[in-house]
């Protein structure tokens, strides 16, 4: 092993030593000088954000137990990205909330470990890199759930989150060790050209399909999910729906489309029931909630209904459409929760009336808050459109045409409640609506990207192609 | 930059500009004015520079294409191209927002924002009338819907949220079921190892196995039937016209409406010739339900609003009628329907709205004798009820003509029977426009409307504009519809082998 192949997982290199500046400005800068810790940890982040997006070789490390290519490798620079706006939007929140407490460079450091578990859990080569990674993505989460420590949502947030994430790790572990029983390895490669005793193996292919799912927030997974995301702090939330749950997926469609291909036509039955169940009961639980972050939990719960469309295809072209919907996803989320978020830290409301007459006291949050959240609908000219017609598209190639019949149902149903805070922000008005206020630089920026993002990585093929001719994982 | 382009990209253009530069009321219909003028003036150097390739002997299908690969991993195309009927259609579209902006010209609150959502929705109309490929098609169709639910939510009265949200959700879910027939479209198209593609002209060449037909077809016509105001999916359009502002009312009725019969005459059955023979028959029970039903709801009505929405679906109904009757006669008439009606009711909704400005009432037995109150718009009123009725040297006698020739130009019974029900609707529209008008614009003056102002500049304007046309479409039928049949030849082929 020399410099060279190391510099192959050079993502996580970067990330390990933005975390380690980080504890060690903590340790080093006095008091008084603690709040240039967000300052740093932006410029660092922001650093690794930029380098993430040069183009890397391909190649396996430790064995096979870390492999890179360019779409993970890519797939890492867009979650990394999503974690950068996300950042910007915590920026205020960090400033009122945690600097008195003196908690800004945990909260950095939590949601990097958390990120670099990610990028292991979408690099691994086999079961143990990849439950490695998958538990590092989760621990610090849950204490991020937590962060809020003045506040009993939080912590019982933390509490449900760490009960629940136990038990979907005990779930994958038994499913993993059930197909190491009959595989007689642990190595994806091996896996998939051992595979000769079905039953067990499907049964261990279904909990660690269980064990996913929960971190995707599957139906009937999907109890922790709403309540975790209304009482996490927004940026958690924020973080949760999009970040932690875009390398779910993927390591799900790797896992599903590469090593457990041989099991197609029975993971197939699998993923239509539960993308119908997802779709079905996220709609139709989002209908009646009044809580924006409730609201957006069971949205993101359906939207993750329609990624499963995709995973039926097991093909290039599902890979695309479940990459590119990630990335636009990300974006619509993230600016949603972004608006959630400012409006929530600025006046405590969270609830879908208390934005009545919104658009005439602030107009242009009102219309980021309309983007994105058309953009989760998919209507068009906005990217969100784009990306769900190449989901139908990807399941539309393997002639799934009655599911994609119940998913367009499912889409006008969603219409309506996504249309609600639209009804609320345009056409209401109210005698005590929210007042004007600025935000802060951070967020604006932050918003900006996302709103550029949403209304040309539609319109605009370029990334989409981009994607296309890296998608070849087969 | 295209000329054809140009229709969507000005308008994009006139949005930045009212975004960026524009503060109140005043500048908002200034810009809006003076930018849908250049889309007048672009609109007949269109039909101009369509009539001169055609008498130099252009005789391909589409004229002006262009063809710039958009998503090329699906093959889907921003393909562009216009041909007769099209032209006819945005030179109603722009009519019709011109007229628009007249009557709204003292639209109240956030005046820009309305000016801004109305030349979205017609951006998203030019682009449906321009595309040659379904994806860019489905695009523009949905750009044109959903602008409907800030319109209505915001600047509408009565229920106006339940009937935005209505509105919306059935349109929208008509747009899902189309969406699954376009993907099924494309994805038959590549059975012979073809690459598949949403080109239409493409994919005319391609045979559609008539299995997929069979199952793709209906759900494009309802699709596309839904936002024609096919019975019964038409129940969001009475809602909707009622609780919507004027000039919105008007560009619904008069435009966004014409997208359902527009779609099924270019895409649907063009494309799946014979699946529309297989279902011919039961949806023409449906068109001529809704023919005679809508009829017979508007006399029902007392809302002046109700009684046009109404009688919109039951002249929309016509022009699904004859397209059901696939030959060339009725699918002229159609399409002179299509534009016709365009005029006539957007002409009625803006009377209906200058009328209400005034009086704050739209019920029909709380009003008497206008015709001394406000006579400008009486007359006008008058016009357009006989224009509706179907009174030669309007243009609703020659569209109404050629549709019911064409059905009776079928020779089996069925469809004569039919024919012969759908003749009835223009007894009873004879009944209930003539009894409104002998009510509310004739008949004893009451005395609680004595001073009500005169039709400003601007109302005339609008009248005059939207007047004209029907009666040029009513007394030179066969100038339009020598653009009407250079397409319908074409797009009739298919389905009269």
């Amino acid at each position: 092993m020399n410099l060279d192949s190391l510099m192959l997982m050079r993502d996580e290199w970067f990330l390990t030593a933005v975390i380690m500046l980080l504890l060690i400005a903590e340790v080093l800068l006095s008091a008084k000088n603690k709040k240039y810790i967000i300052q740093l940890a932006l410029v660092l982040f922001g650093a690794y954000t930029i380098w993430a997006f040069l183009p890397n070789d391909t190649g396996e490390l430790f064995g096979g137990s870390y492999k890179t290519y360019p779409l993970v490798h890519y797939f890492k620079a867009i979650l990394a990205f999503g974690v950068f706006i996300i950042l910007l939007q915590s920026v205020n929140w960090l400033k009122e909330k945690l600097l008195p407490y003196d908690f800004t460079a945990e909260f950095f450091i939590l949601i990097f470990s958390s990120l670099l578990g990610l990028n292991f859990m979408m690099s691994a080569g086999d079961f143990l890199m990849f439950y490695l990674g998958l538990e590092l993505s989760t621990m610090p989460i849950i204490a991020l759930t937590a962060f809020e420590f003045w506040n009993h949502r939080s912590i019982e947030a933390g509490v449900k989150y760490i009960m629940l994430a136990s038990l979907s790790s005990a779930i994958l572990l038994f499913g993993v060790s059930l197909v190491y029983a009959t595989a007689g390895s642990i190595n994806f490669e091996v896996i998939k050209s051992a595979l000769h005793l079905p039953l067990l193996e499907i049964i261990g292919l279904i909990m660690i399909f269980i064990g996913i799912g929960f971190k995707i927030s599957l139906v009937p997974f999907h109890f922790w999910a709403a309540d975790v995301y209304e009482g996490a702090p927004t940026v958690i939330s924020n973080y949760l729906s999009v970040i932690s749950k875009g390398g779910a997926v993927y390591v799900l469609m790797t896992l599903l489309f590469v090593t457990f291909t041989a099991f197609q036509k029975e993971w197939n039955w699998i993923m239509y029931g539960t993308a119908i169940l997802t779709m079905v009961v996220g709609n139709l639980f989002a209908l009646r909630q009044q809580n924006m972050k409730r609201f957006l939990a069971f949205s993101s719960i359906a939207q993750a209904g329609f990624i499963l469309l995709a995973m039926l295809s097991n093909n290039e072209l599902g890979v695309k459409a479940i990459v590119y919907f990630l990335l636009i996803y990300i974006f619509s989320n993230v600016a949603a929760f972004g608006v959630v978020h400012v409006i929530s830290l600025k006046t405590g409301k969270e609830n879908i009336d208390d934005y009545n007459g919104l658009y005439r006291t602030n107009p242009k949050l009102s219309l980021v808050l309309m983007i994105a959240l058309f953009s989760l609908a998919g209507i068009p000219p906005v990217a969100g459109f784009f990306a769900k017609f190449f989901l139908y598209a990807a399941a539309a190639s393997k002639g799934y045409y009655v599911l994609i019949f119940i998913a367009v149902l499912n889409v006008t149903v969603s219409l309506y409640y996504y249309l609600l805070p639209v009804r609320a922000a345009f056409l209401r008005v109210s005698d005590h609506p929210i007042p004007f206020f600025k935000s802060d630089n951070y967020s604006r920026l932050a918003f900006i990207i996302t709103m550029i993002g949403l209304l040309v990585l539609g319109l605009y093929s370029g990334v989409f192609e981009f994607i296309s001719n890296i998608s070849n994982i087969f | 930059m295209d000329i054809l382009s140009l229709f969507v990209v000005v308008p994009v253009v006139i949005v930045l500009v009212m975004v960026l530069f524009t503060k109140n009321l005043k500048q908002a219909r200034i810009v809006t004015l003076v930018g849908m003028l250049v889309q007048l003036g672009m609109s007949i150097n269109l039909i101009v520079k369509y009539l001169h390739a055609r008498e130099a002997g252009d005789q391909s299908i589409m004229l002006f294409q262009k063809n710039i690969p958009w998503f090329a991993e699906f093959n889907a195309h921003y393909h562009i191209g216009v041909d007769g009927v099209s032209v006819l259609m945005i030179l109603l579209t722009t009519l019709i927002v011109i007229a628009g902006t007249f009557v709204s010209w003292k639209i109240q609150p956030l005046s820009k924002e309305f000016f801004i959502s109305l030349i979205v929705l017609a951006t998203g109309v030019y682009g449906f009338f321009i595309s040659l490929d379904l994806f860019t098609m489905f695009v523009f169709y949905e750009i044109a819907v959903i602008p409907m639910y800030l319109l209505i939510g915001i600047w509408g009265s009565g229920p106006r949220e339940y009937a935005a949200m209505k509105l919306t959700l059935m349109l929208m879910g008509a747009s899902a079921l189309l969406l699954v027939a376009l993907l099924g479209i494309y994805f038959t198209s590549g059975i012979g190892g073809q690459a598949p593609t949403f080109d239409i002209l493409e994919l005319a060449h391609r045979q559609m196995p008539f299995a997929w037909q069979k199952i793709f077809y209906p759900l494009a016509f309802i699709g596309f039937g839904t936002i024609g105001a096919l019975f019964p999916f038409h129940t969001w359009s009475p809602d909707g016209h009622a609780s919507a502002p004027t000039a919105v009312s008007m560009l619904h009725a008069g435009v966004l409406m014409k997208l359902g019969g527009y779609g099924i005459f270019r895409f649907a059955m063009f494309l799946m010739p014979e699946g529309a023979l297989f279902w011919q028959d039961f949806f023409l029970i449906l068109a001529v339900t809704g023919v005679t039903y809508g009829a017979l709801s508007a006399i029902q009505q007392t809302d002046l609003k109700y009684i046009n929405a109404y009688s919109s679906v039951s002249h929309l109904g016509l022009v699904l009628f004859a397209l059901l009757m696939i030959n060339k006669t009725a699918w002229n008439g159609a399409m002179l329907q299509s534009l016709s009606h365009g005029f006539i009711t957007a002409l009625f909704f803006a009377l209906i709205g200058m009328i209400y400005g005034r009086t704050h009432v739209r019920d029909i037995t709380k009003m008497q004798g206008m015709m001394r109150i406000v006579p400008f718009l009486s007359v006008a009123y008058v016009v357009a009820a006989l224009a509706n009725l179907g009174l030669p040297g309007f243009s609703g006698f020659v569209a109404e003509m050629n549709i019911f020739v064409g059905g009776f130009l079928n020779h089996d019974l069925y469809k004569q029977v039919l024919t012969a029900l759908a003749v009835t609707s223009i007894v009873v529209t004879a009944v209930y426009m003539l009894r409104l008008t002998g009510r509310m614009i004739f008949g004893p003056t009451t005395k609680v409307y004595t001073n009500l102002p005169h039709a400003f500049w601007y109302e005339k304007t609008a009248i005059a504009i939207l007047v004209l046309f029907i009666t040029l479409i009513g007394t030179l039928p066969f100038w339009w519809l020598h653009f009407i049949q250079d397409s319908v030849n074409n797009f009739i082929q298919p389905l009269i082998k």
